[in-house]
């Protein structure tokens, strides 16, 4: 299969899932994050890369955090940065998806930065782009959500160093979880040899272990010796249907507590996409622990989104 | 008016003929194959050598969009499609806007069709009011106007009780009811089947149960009333499985498949490809490789086109936003050929899939070249390559997965009631 994210020459065009992205193309967006969070501590948190360069946030679906932390990234770069909140303006007028993608092409976009409650909506857009711009994907429907996981990848390389020595297990709603199938594809490109995902059976997708996944039910067995654990966010609705009774019984056999984190290895690293349910996927003496490495993701987010608009924008 | 085609490998399944042969026929009908009548002068040769002269196609799902629904397509587009795809006879699902529930509608259809003089239209009333699921149509009212059968299209909507006196109704009459076996509750509304591609992109999904629970309720009904039932589009291996033992229970089902199905599966989409979003989804190889079994061991009838022409907006959004549906009937014999070719079938078996098997699921007359009945023919060449582009198709759709490939087989010349109402 052609893969759409890659030049003629193999060289990132677009970013648009993990899936199928040759490692070292992933070790070289941390590497180059690894330069920017120096940029992104120190008093100037400026550099001139993306200077008079355009990007737009397109958000066809609403989002503050991740089209926050897009923004910043880009004004650290130096780039002039629109955020049009799309969901809620010409989408309804009754204009089309594409409609609005070429009518910002024609204002000389570099690049765009989409997010989309459909799956397939990034690769949509990138495949009806002009050549010279650069589409990153913010999360599509169920599809994919790729700076968040390599923003988790970069995460766990800080703090575990090695890739190929690693347990790591992914809780919570896999089924409508971008996230999760994203980290699942970075986890297993860069050598992770046990991934894991442990979820009711109501929350998993078909045959999701032929995407090279551990599947687990049970949280307590899914726990053991592992090195990462990566909550997902459950969402309020999942309750309102029939895939689950209630949140206080999520929370009893899926929330993540102290006494089942223990079950990790002593030195495990717990981390969430946000924003966090407290209480509901993870109790908050874990969410503020000290195994905790939430906030630091944050931190960690601009810096990598700043290295794939950079390496983008020089491919 | 008395045509000639001459030298043409004469295909008719119905009638056990595969042979070099002409075809005569006077004032609309088959008058001989083989030896010339007595005094019999042509005014019109069709030199036919090299060229597989054949019933004319019978499609059991045709869209033509009117009433209503003109700005995908209009009859008159479609009916030019289907002539070019050698289709003579077709048969359209209700779900037209309005619904073909009402006499009335079914009359204007068919007069507008006829006034076009190319393929004959047999519509399938709607099984109930709107379409809604709720209150019986007036199928015997609709039957005197023209409907050969009744369904609910895709709109299954339908308890069990309804489905269960729906049936009962019909065959009081002895009319036969088109089910598309699915349980709406569980197809919910996923797009793709409920397999490894679905959970790679991140589609919501139909599982394969969706189809066999409605099935089972079917068949039950089915057993338990009597009732004549044609499964339309069938998508399963399990499927399959389960029509085979019905049928060897000896129940009166018959059963189609979409021609898109015995080619592709959930594979196929896997760039988010819009013009692969068909109903039912395409499921998996395993799936499709028991679709074609079921075809050659007669479990399957027919193979129909289940042609739906999209307009081109609806299929440049995300996958899950597409409309569903491809653009077909002009693929239908090219892809009927292919299939034939890869398993290594007989060409009049493959014909008979297309031509008299259909025919006698729709109860139409048509479908065979027997002596005395209506001159519907379908001339083509099965060494023409032809490559599939927009601006030769002449539906108004131009939604299919098939896009930009090379097929195999073309049609020459349609005949409808000996009338060329179509030549290449």
């Amino acid at each position: 299969m052609n893969n759409p994210q890659l030049n003629k020459d193999g060289k990132l065009q677009h970013l648009l899932t993990t899936e199928g992205l040759p490692a070292p193309i992933l070790l070289k967006i941390l590497d180059t994050a690894e330069s920017f969070v120096g940029v992104t501590q120190r008093d100037i948190k400026k550099v001139p890369l993306l200077r008079g360069k355009s990007i737009f946030n397109l958000f066809f679906e609403p989002s503050t955090r991740t089209r926050t932390t897009f923004e910043i990234a880009a004004k650290r770069l130096s780039a002039d940065v629109v955020n049009l909140n799309i969901a809620a303006s010409s989408q309804s007028k009754g204009e089309t998806m594409l409609d609005t993608v070429n009518n910002l092409s024609a204002m000389n976009a570099d690049m765009f930065i989409v997010r989309h409650s459909q799956s397939g909506a990034a690769h949509l857009i990138a495949r009806h782009v002009r050549p010279e711009i650069h589409v990153i994907n913010a999360g599509d429907g169920r599809h994919a959500h790729p700076t968040q996981a390599l923003l988790d990848m970069f995460t766990i390389r800080r703090y575990k160093h090695d890739f190929h020595n690693l347990r790591v297990a992914i809780v919570g709603d896999i089924l409508h979880s971008r996230v999760a199938r994203s980290q699942i594809h970075a986890l297993t490109t860069l050598g992770v040899p046990e991934v894991r995902v442990i979820s009711p059976k109501t929350l998993l997708p078909t045959k999701v272990e032929r995407l090279g996944v551990h599947v687990y039910h049970d949280m307590e067995q899914g726990l053991k010796g592992v090195d990462v654990v990566l909550m997902l966010r459950l969402q309020n609705e999942r309750m309102l249907g029939a895939r689950l009774p209630s949140a206080e019984e999520y929370f009893k056999y899926y929330g993540l507590t102290q006494e089942k984190l223990a079950l990790a290895k002593h030195d495990a690293i717990v981390m969430h996409p946000g924003p966090m349910n407290r209480g509901i996927e993870i109790d908050s003496a874990v969410a503020d622990g000290k195994q905790s490495v939430i906030l630091p993701q944050v931190t960690f987010g601009i810096a990598v989104r700043m290295a794939v608009m950079t390496i983008l924008a020089g491919n | 008016m008395r045509v000639l085609i001459k030298d043409g490998r004469v295909i008719d399944p119905e009638n056990g003929m595969d042979a070099l042969n002409d075809v005569y026929i006077v004032a609309g009908k088959i008058v001989a194959i083989g030896a010339e009548p007595d005094s019999f002068q042509a005014n019109h040769v069709i030199n036919a050598k090299g060229l597989v002269v054949c019933p004319g196609l019978v499609d059991l799902s045709v869209r033509l969009r009117e009433p209503g629904l003109e700005y995908k397509a209009t009859l008159e587009s479609e009916m030019r499609a289907a002539v070019a795809g050698g289709v003579t006879s077709l048969a359209c699902p209700p779900d037209t806007d309005p619904p073909l529930d009402e006499p009335g509608l079914v009359e204007m259809l068919k007069h507008r069709a006829k006034s076009l003089n190319q393929a004959h239209v047999y519509p399938i009333g709607a099984l109930t009011q709107g379409l809604k699921g709720k209150r019986l149509t007036e199928m015997a009212e609709l039957h005197d106007a023209g409907c050969v059968a009744f369904s609910q299209s895709d709109k299954l909507l339908l308890d069990t009780r309804v489905m269960m006196q729906a049936m009962q109704y019909a065959s009081t009459f002895g009319f036969r009811v088109w089910l598309r076996p699915e349980d709406d509750s569980i197809a919910d509304s996923g797009v793709a089947h409920d397999g490894e591609v679905a959970t790679r992109l991140g589609l919501p999904a139909i599982p394969v149960c969706a189809e066999t629970i409605a099935l089972s309720k079917i068949i039950l009904i089915a057993k338990e009333t009597g009732a004549k039932v044609h499964l339309c589009r069938i998508s399963s291996a399990e499927g399959v499985a389960m029509v085979r033992a019905a049928r060897q229970q000896g129940l009166p089902i018959t059963c189609d498949v979409a021609v898109n199905h015995i080619h592709l599966s959930e594979m196929d989409i896997s760039s988010f490809d819009s013009n692969c979003h068909l109903i039912p989804p395409l499921r998996a190889i395993s799936d499709r490789d028991a679709l074609r079994a079921g075809l050659v061991d007669g479990t399957i009838g027919a193979v129909c086109s289940d042609h739906a022409p999209v307009d081109e907006d609806a299929k440049l959004v995300p996958f899950g936003e597409s409309e569903a549906g491809s653009t077909c009937i002009e693929l239908l014999l090219s892809l009927v050929l292919k299939w034939a070719e890869e398993i290594n079938i007989p060409l009049a078996v493959a014909v008979a899939k297309v031509t008299s098997e259909p025919a006698k699921i729709l109860g139409v007359e048509a479908g065979d070249l027997s002596v005395g009945t209506a001159a519907d023919l379908c001339i083509f060449d099965p060494d023409q390559h032809w490559r599939v582009e927009a601006s030769i198709l002449k539906s108004q759709g131009k939604n299919t997965p098939f896009l930009g490939m090379e097929l195999l087989g073309k049609v020459k010349y349609t005949l409808a009631n000996g009338i060329i109402v179509y030549e290449d």
